[in-house]
């Protein structure tokens, strides 16, 4: 065992900001669609569109840094991305019960393995920007429709906001539960908050 | 004077920037009575002279207001008729509604509430000056009343109508003390529409003339409150008064009308333009769905109830002795009386919601009405895909009345008259009082007569709540809230896809439940393997 230094200190609060923010717009944005009463319709509403407001200024900040530091290259893959994906579908469905080894060793160079390039990869640049690009048609409605777009649009947006975010909560529930299978339970956890992972030799 | 004062009050107030939150500034500002009007009518000879009626004193406003009977022949005040167009005839004269039915047949009883004398039956002569009653709405004095069953006339002699007593009026004195229409001589007629003390609207009844601001916070009355009165927002010029409920405007796209009165200035907008909300700007989104006075109207006849219900088919049951009944309830609201039938009342209560865009569907008397369901008679016109539709609240009133069932037609039967004229109130005698009312009109009568269930759509404006006592979001923005009814639309908070949830649903207990099993294999198998291990 031997600790790697994985995680910098701008990736470390890009995650856990975004981490909160989107906790808060899922507990307001159910709120606000009616789930439940937490803190009151006034209160979900303008904490949710605050906070959408926040979650647009951190990903522009994010690919500026990423672009920046030349770290999106953390995201790409490259040779059959099929068959890597698969390698590591495998080993979570097989060989994680038979303690093989991770297919994909962690390193300070390639610190995703392909399924996370890709997921990762896809949530920042189609799922996240969707929502958010439909919470903001959401928001901006009556400014759209007076430049001409059709009102009846507004019920399919809301739809595909709502869908998007329940889509958005099954991810997290599955990304916490990878976490687990690092090292050790906490491994992964710890290094995303200290930035040093434990990793097998 | 007075007019400079205000404009002078509003331009100041426009020096302001607009976005400044209105305060609660008195709208009246005390003024001696000099600086009222220039004329004080204590000084006309001619008003000192013993009137012996109405028409006599209208004879001598007229020799100053040389022009203003003929101002007021053009108001639905006096027509009580509104052409409308699409070719019907509208108005109190002409329109069905659902309390007394009529006033066609019972001209004496309901023009008591008309703004002029004699309209005792169809051969009122709608050109006449002198029976113009400018008393009516200019009494300062709050002496000057009309007879119930006068035909307009107050009492030139003290006299007692169903055990009230109406003393004579002094004409002389009144006529002296004439001055702008203050909400006592609106309120005669508006607050007590329907016969009595709230019964019609439901946002208008006495006790608006001393409110508090949690009743009506521009009509409050009080220190530092708002004090406007009914003239205030039915700025009227020329006796022809704006905001009519005939010819509402549901949907004010003009905004401000002050101090430029270019537009209705009786609407919302008027004074509070289009983007009314200054803090909470997102507000403002509701502005071009949903009417002002959806959500700040929370509730009406917030402190007297007003009539819900009107069964006529109960009317005419007697007690032993053959007489009339009365039942109140232990608030002194009637629940039943022989010539009238069944009451319902309500205090404090929510009204309906309607998408509306400022056209009323009218049942007339000539309209074939479907008996087989509620009959409307009236129905706000607007649904959601209409941009000029908002929601608006409206108190619904509900009854059963009188109709043919041969020809589908509603009727009219004569209510009010003496013993033997065939008026119900007096011979109880449905038939004879159809018959009548109906040869009167010059309609076509079957012979047979049913009672329909019907309602009658009144829209709510007045009775507005301090901006802390509007809805609340969650009013509307939930599964069962004030607009469950309304469809459509897309609703934030109400309305969800059955397929979004319960895919939704799916991912989410999906992922749930392959995480625990995955673990749950997880931890057997570690369990298992170190076992191994450790042999």
């Amino acid at each position: 065992m031997k600790k790697i230094y994985l995680y910098a200190r701008f990736q470390r609060f890009w995650h856990w900001t975004q981490f909160l923010i989107i906790s808060i717009l899922l507990v307001t944005g159910l709120e606000v669609h009616g789930l439940y009463n937490l803190m009151g319709y006034e209160n979900a509403f303008r904490i949710h569109n605050l906070s959408g407001w926040g979650l647009l200024g951190l990903i522009f900040i994010a690919f500026f840094w990423y672009i920046t530091t030349g770290d999106f290259r953390q995201y790409l893959t490259e040779g059959n991305l099929v068959e890597k994906i698969w390698m590591q579908v495998r080993y979570y469905m097989i060989g994680i019960f038979k303690h093989e080894p991770h297919p994909f060793k962690k390193n300070e160079i390639s610190r995703l393995n392909p399924l996370q390039r890709i997921t990762y990869l896809m949530l920042t640049l189609v799922g996240l920007p969707s929502q958010i690009i439909f919470g903001f048609i959401y928001f901006y409605f009556n400014e759209l429709v007076a430049l001409g777009m059709n009102p009846a649009w507004m019920e399919p947006i809301a739809l595909i906001h709502t869908l998007l975010a329940y889509l958005l909560i099954a991810f997290v529930i599955m990304h916490v539960y990878m976490t687990t299978t690092g090292h050790t339970l906490t491994s992964n956890i710890k290094a995303m908050i200290t930035g040093w992972e434990e990793v097998d030799e | 004077m007075k007019k400079l004062l205000l404009t002078g009050i509003l331009l100041s107030g426009l020096l302001f920037p607009l976005s400044e939150p209105l305060s609660a500034e008195p709208f009246h500002h005390k003024v001696d009575s000099l600086l009222i009007s220039t004329t004080d009518h204590k000084k006309f000879k001619i008003l000192k002279q013993d009137f012996k009626s109405g028409p006599e004193v209208t004879k001598a406003c007229l020799t100053c207001h040389t022009e203003a009977s003929k101002q007021l022949h053009r108001t639905r005040h006096w027509t009580w008729d509104v052409p409308m167009k699409k070719g019907d005839r509208l108005g109190k004269k002409n329109v069905v509604n659902n309390f007394c039915i009529s006033v066609e047949g019972n001209e004496p009883r309901c023009t008591s509430c008309h703004i002029g004398y004699n309209w005792k039956d169809k051969n009122f002569n709608f050109k006449s000056e002198e029976n113009v009653d400018c008393l009516a709405c200019h009494d300062m004095t709050g002496t000057y009343k009309k007879l119930p069953a006068g035909a307009g006339h107050p009492a030139y002699q003290t006299t007692v109508f169903e055990k009230k007593t109406f003393p004579k009026v002094d004409l002389s004195f009144v006529a002296q003390r004439v001055g702008h229409p203050d909400r006592h001589n609106c309120g005669i007629c508006h607050f007590e529409g329907g016969g009595a003390d709230a019964v019609k609207h439901g946002d208008l009844d006495n006790s608006l003339l001393k409110p508090d601001r949690e009743l009506d916070v521009h009509m409050a009355i009080g220190k530092k409150e708002l004090n406007m009165t009914c003239a205030d927002c039915h700025k009227t010029e020329g006796h022809q008064v704006p905001g009519s409920r005939y010819t509402p405007e549901a949907h004010d796209t003009h905004g401000f009308d002050y101090p430029l009165a270019d537009n209705n200035p009786a609407t919302c907008s008027s004074c509070h333009g289009l983007k009314p909300h200054k803090k909470l700007k997102k507000l403002n989104d509701h502005v071009a769905r949903v009417a002002c006075q959806t959500c700040h109207i929370p509730f009406i006849a917030k402190e007297r109830p007003t009539k819900m219900w009107w069964d006529w088919s109960k009317a005419g049951k007697f007690d032993k002795n053959g007489k009339e009944i009365t039942i109140k309830d232990s608030s002194g609201c009637i629940l039943y009386v022989s010539k009238k039938g069944e009451f319902r009342w309500a205090k404090n209560v929510a009204p309906e919601y309607s998408w509306f865009n400022g056209e009323m569907n009218y049942t007339t008397f000539k309209t074939i009405i479907d008996d087989r369901k509620v009959v409307s008679v009236n129905h706000p016109d607007g649904a959601a895909n209409d941009p000029l539709s908002r929601i608006w609240p409206f108190k619904v009133h509900r009854g059963m009345q009188p109709y043919d069932p041969v020809l589908k037609r509603f009727v009219k039967p004569i209510v009010y008259g003496p013993k033997g004229s065939g008026a119900y109130w007096s011979d109880f005698n449905w038939d004879k009082s159809i018959r009548k009312g109906m040869e009167n009109a010059g309609l076509e009568y079957s012979g047979k007569y049913a009672f329909v269930e019907t309602e009658m759509y009144w829209p709510i404006s007045h009775m507005v709540s301090p901006k802390e006592k509007s809805l609340s979001c969650r009013e509307c923005h939930s599964r069962s809230g004030r607009l469950q009814n309304l469809s459509g639309f897309y609703l934030m908070g109400r309305d969800t896809n059955p397929f979004v949830e319960y895919f939704g649903l799916l991912a989410i207990s999906g992922s749930l439940i392959g995480v625990i099993i995955h673990s749950i294999i997880r931890y057997f198998t570690v369990k298992k393997l170190k076992k191994a291990g450790g042999k």
